[in-house]
């Protein structure tokens, strides 16, 4: 696949990271020579300096016979005019643009063909901030991901000593909760993966990803956890764009405060948000998290721009007494030393993006893509096209299907006549035509086989 | 000093507007034949001739007002229009000049506090005149409180600059101010109609319907009887004067959007208003309960109704009575008492602190406690989705003082000439924030007759000064003020 990313920022780079190894061509714009630089150090692929609106560069970057344009800058304004120079000067076929601005958001007829041309826009800060309003809701789990327009979701937990899970075989889980039927999708011990059998023993520490209809995954993590305390008090350092949105969204339900570096900027929030207690500071002052009782809080979420004063941060607030901390860390390097540490949970923002954008890179009908475990592993939803003969899942019970070892096919969505109905998959479930199937791979290099799998043959098209 | 010669002609020019309103008494006094006729045109022909001098003399020096020269015309306006006003109900009544201007004050400022006895009995054209004043007054007080005060940015007014349409412009009183009084206008010149008709269809007579529906506008309080509404002793009167009571003592700025974009959701973004309703609506039922609780009246209806009418009426700055209130047990009058002192809404004829200056105070107290619990905590005071300027807080804070100032130094004075506490403090409440009646000897069923003149001029100022909100007058008095 021919792809052009514009922007070589966080988002940009990441993306380009891990496209750049699944065999697509890739040609990276940005206005800075030096960030371009640095990438093509790192990652096969093309790079061209220049202003991303402008035409004569985008034709430099192979925009001609490109198949996928990403539109991730720093600016919406660049991002928009890009997918209309992509629409109407270059064809090229699908156009994601990247867009902030929440008054542009709010006139979704913006985007249309006839206007800014964009097929899809994403907004990673409320990407992120929705991801942490789901961790809050479930305060038990690592991550809560939906599928099929939140009808499926693939929650991880961890399982700790004394849990009802540790110890036991998986199938027991069926016999304890004969009313929900759930999946135990993957298990990763020691940050590798083990593909799991209903005689397969759960320890302590291990990461457990379950799918299970929606309405069922609190009940499901009642059962695992024994269910935390539920959140109430919720302190965010760092009043950014990130910290202001899930101040925002999350300030009616939880209490909540904040916490900003800068006097001017911390007014500003404390103008737009409304029963948030808005600080002063600094959020890797000991006395000011301990005078304002870091330790009494539920879930402590270090959201600041820079890695190490989150990592620190959140270190910090731990020490003080927080149930759960969470920090967002860009370096996958960090996250690696991290996660099983102090520090509950470590979001890596471009990785929670970038399943949105791997949707459209992805062959096959696919809806929906999440980039688990730092891009290490995925979760697919796709779509089941064609009949018996031209497809090779259709009229297939899943203990037919050839799967390698590591793909679970986790659930099934199936419409009929309008209702969506929820299917947990297990040996003898029948895929048929138009079903949206979620399926897990414990190690990216088998998403291509995924692919294939849900490939209408070409012969009898 | 050539900077008040420019205030001269607009003097002149009020004058003789004050001039042409003696028209309608006059009218009256024709229709009803009770003699006042000859008084009335020697009191138009002097306020024109002085007007007419007025002008004709200093026109030359007329041009665009700063603010200074306006601070200083509204307070002369005042004053000025209480002196001419004078004039019938001396010639009339023969009341002494300090009970004339008294009673003259309590008019244009919309206070509706009485000296007289016997208003069944007066010359009907001359409870025409006192209603009128006060409509004027409330008129005046309407377009001074949404269009020119929050220009000057008196007392915090400048937070409801928002409230006002249009383009603000900061330094001079502009022709815009016009344009707003004259939507202003019309807006109260419509609910004194409807006003109007709605009591003359629930029975008054149609000179009464017209006396009352003036002074419920302007939320005087002024009745053509000693009895005031109880004379009537009509549920359906009393309900349209509460109606007309509530709908007056709104601010007017919001009643003004919603007849521009004719829609009532305009009203929504009016936060004074549910504050407004619902501090109004449980003083109510707690006044009924705590009535009933002590047996005041027989039964449930009626207790409902005494506590209903009184309670809107002197919260809202009225002062219509429709029992002797202050035989209540001592805790019911005291509570309509401070209610009298906030309720009312900024944009109204009601005096006092105003619900929105109440707000602002009391979330700049919460604010200090969460500054005590959090030092570092960034708390802006809001007031809907706007934060209040800090700048604007301390005005209002000023404002908070010197009324409490007033009422304190005020009540002294009071108590210094020899009047006993209750009644001190209740005529200074009355008057500071132009409820009307008072409590014990100037109570709702006697009248401020008992003070002697030393003691009548104590609150005809504290009317001026409660009315033009304080530091409006205030300032005159200072240094700064007349420096060059």
């Amino acid at each position: 696949m021919k792809i052009v990313i514009l922007g070589a920022g966080q988002v940009g780079s990441t993306v380009a990271e891990s496209l750049v190894s699944e065999a697509n061509d890739i040609t990276v714009v940005d206005t800075e020579p030096l960030r371009l630089q640095k990438l093509q150090e790192r990652l096969d692929l093309r790079t061209v300096t220049g202003n991303a609106a402008h035409p004569a560069v985008l034709e430099l970057a192979g925009a001609r016979d490109a198949d996928l344009l990403l539109a991730v800058t720093q600016s919406d304004e660049t991002n928009l005019v890009a997918c209309k120079l992509a629409a109407t000067l270059f064809n090229i076929p699908t156009r994601v643009a990247r867009v902030r601005a929440a008054d542009y958001l709010s006139h979704p007829e913006i985007f249309s063909d006839q206007n800014f041309a964009v097929n899809h826009s994403i907004c990673p800060e409320q990407i992120l901030c929705d991801y942490i309003v789901k961790l809050l809701e479930f305060p038990e789990s690592l991550q809560v991901l939906e599928f099929a327009g939140g009808k499926v979701s693939l929650v991880a937990v961890r399982a700790f000593h004394g849990g009802p899970l540790v110890g036991r075989e998986i199938r027991y889980l069926r016999q304890h909760m004969p009313q929900v039927d759930m999946r135990v999708a993957a298990i990763f011990r020691h940050d590798s993966p083990i593909a799991p059998e209903g005689t397969t023993v759960v320890e302590a520490d291990d990461e457990v990803f379950i799918i299970a209809a929606t309405e069922n995954i609190r009940d499901v993590l009642r059962e695992l956890r024994r269910m935390d305390q539920p959140v109430r008090r919720v302190m965010i350092g760092g009043g950014g764009n990130i910290g202001r949105r899930l101040a925002q969204a999350i300030e009616d339900h939880y209490e909540v405060k904040i916490i900003e570096y800068h006097k001017t900027g911390a007014e500003r929030l404390a103008a737009e948000l409304g029963r948030t207690l808005v600080l002063v500071g600094d959020v890797t002052d000991e006395q000011l998290l301990q005078t304002e009782n870091a330790g009494e809080m539920d879930v402590y979420c270090a959201l600041t721009n820079d890695d190490e004063t989150n990592i620190m941060s959140a270190l910090l607030a731990k020490r003080c007494g927080a149930r759960k901390v969470i920090a967002l860390i860009n370096r996958g390097s960090y996250v690696n030393l991290l996660q099983a540490g102090q520090i509950d949970i470590a979001i890596s923002p471009a990785q929670i993006t970038i399943g949105t954008l791997l949707a459209h890179v992805r062959r096959g009908d696919c809806v929906a893509v999440h980039s688990l475990r730092r891009g290490a592993a995925e979760a697919l939803e796709l779509i089941a096209h064609g009949d018996m003969k031209s497809s090779r899942v259709i009229g297939r019970r899943v203990e037919q299907l050839d799967l390698p070892k590591g793909l679970t096919i986790g659930a099934i969505v199936r419409s009929r006549g309008g209702d969506h109905e929820v299917l947990i998959a297990h040996h003898d479930t029948m895929i048929e035509a138009g079903d949206h199937v979620i399926v897990f791979v414990v190690n990216k290099q088998m998403v291509a086989s995924v692919e294939k799998l849900f490939q209408v043959d070409v012969s009898y098209l | 000093m050539a900077w008040l010669l420019a205030i001269c002609p607009v003097l002149g020019i009020i004058a003789m507007a004050m001039s042409a309103s003696h028209l309608v008494p006059i009218a009256i006094s024709l229709l009803t034949g009770d003699g006042m006729t000859a008084l009335f045109a020697v009191s138009m022909a002097l306020n024109f001739i002085l007007g007419c001098a007025l002008w004709l003399l200093t026109r030359t020096s007329r041009r665009e007002l700063q603010i200074r020269e306006g601070i200083l015309l509204i307070t002369l306006v005042w004053i000025g229009g209480a002196l001419f006003a004078c004039v019938p109900p001396r010639g009339g009544i023969g009341l002494s000049f300090t009970d004339a201007y008294f009673e003259s004050m309590s008019a244009l400022t919309a206070t509706g506090a009485t000296l007289l006895d016997g208003l069944d009995h007066l010359a009907p054209s001359l409870n025409v005149w006192r209603a009128q004043l006060q409509w004027l007054g409330g008129m005046g007080v309407i377009v001074l409180v949404v269009a020119i005060l929050p220009m000057i940015g008196v007392g915090g007014r400048q937070i409801s600059k928002a409230e006002i349409p249009g383009p603000m412009k900061d330094d001079q009183l502009t022709p815009r101010v016009t344009q707003t009084a004259k939507g202003l206008w019309i807006i109260y010149f419509a609910l004194t109609l409807a006003c109007f008709a709605s009591y003359f269809a629930a029975g008054m007579s149609w000179l009464d319907a017209l006396i009352h529906s003036f002074t419920t506008i302007s939320l005087g309080g002024f009745s053509s009887h000693d009895a005031s509404l109880a004379h009537f002793d009509s549920i359906g009167i009393e309900l349209v004067a509460i109606v007309f009571m509530v709908l007056a003592c709104i601010n007017f700025a919001s009643h003004f959007r919603a007849w521009q974009e004719r829609s009532v959701r305009v009203y929504r973004y009016d936060s004074e208003l549910p504050y407004f309703m619902v501090v109004l609506a449980a003083s109510v039922i707690g006044i009924a309960i705590f009535l009933w609780a002590n047996g005041v009246y027989p039964d449930l209806a009626s207790t409902l109704r005494y506590a209903a009418f009184n309670t809107i009426s002197v919260a809202t700055n009225t002062g219509y009575a429709t029992t002797d209130y202050a035989r209540w047990p001592v805790f019911a009058p005291l509570w309509l008492m401070f209610l009298g002192t906030f309720v009312a809404c900024s944009g109204s004829a009601g005096g006092g602190i105003k619900m929105i200056r109440a707000m602002i105070l009391y979330r700049q107290v919460y604010r200090e406690f969460t500054k005590l619990a959090h030092p570092s905590a960034v708390t802006p005071l809001k007031i809907g989705d706007r934060v209040v300027p800090d700048q604007v807080v301390f005005s209002v804070l000023a404002f908070f003082f010197a009324w409490l100032a007033t009422l304190v130094s005020m009540t002294l004075l009071l108590t210094l000439s020899g009047l006993d506490a209750i009644t001190a403090f209740s005529a200074i409440v009355a008057s500071l924030n132009n409820i009307g009646p008072g409590l014990h000897q100037v109570g709702p069923a006697a009248n401020f007759s008992v003070l002697n003149d030393f003691q009548t001029w104590v609150c005809t100022v504290t009317m001026l000064l409660g009315r033009l909100e304080l530091l409006t007058v205030l300032v005159i008095a200072t240094p700064a003020f007349w420096r060059k």
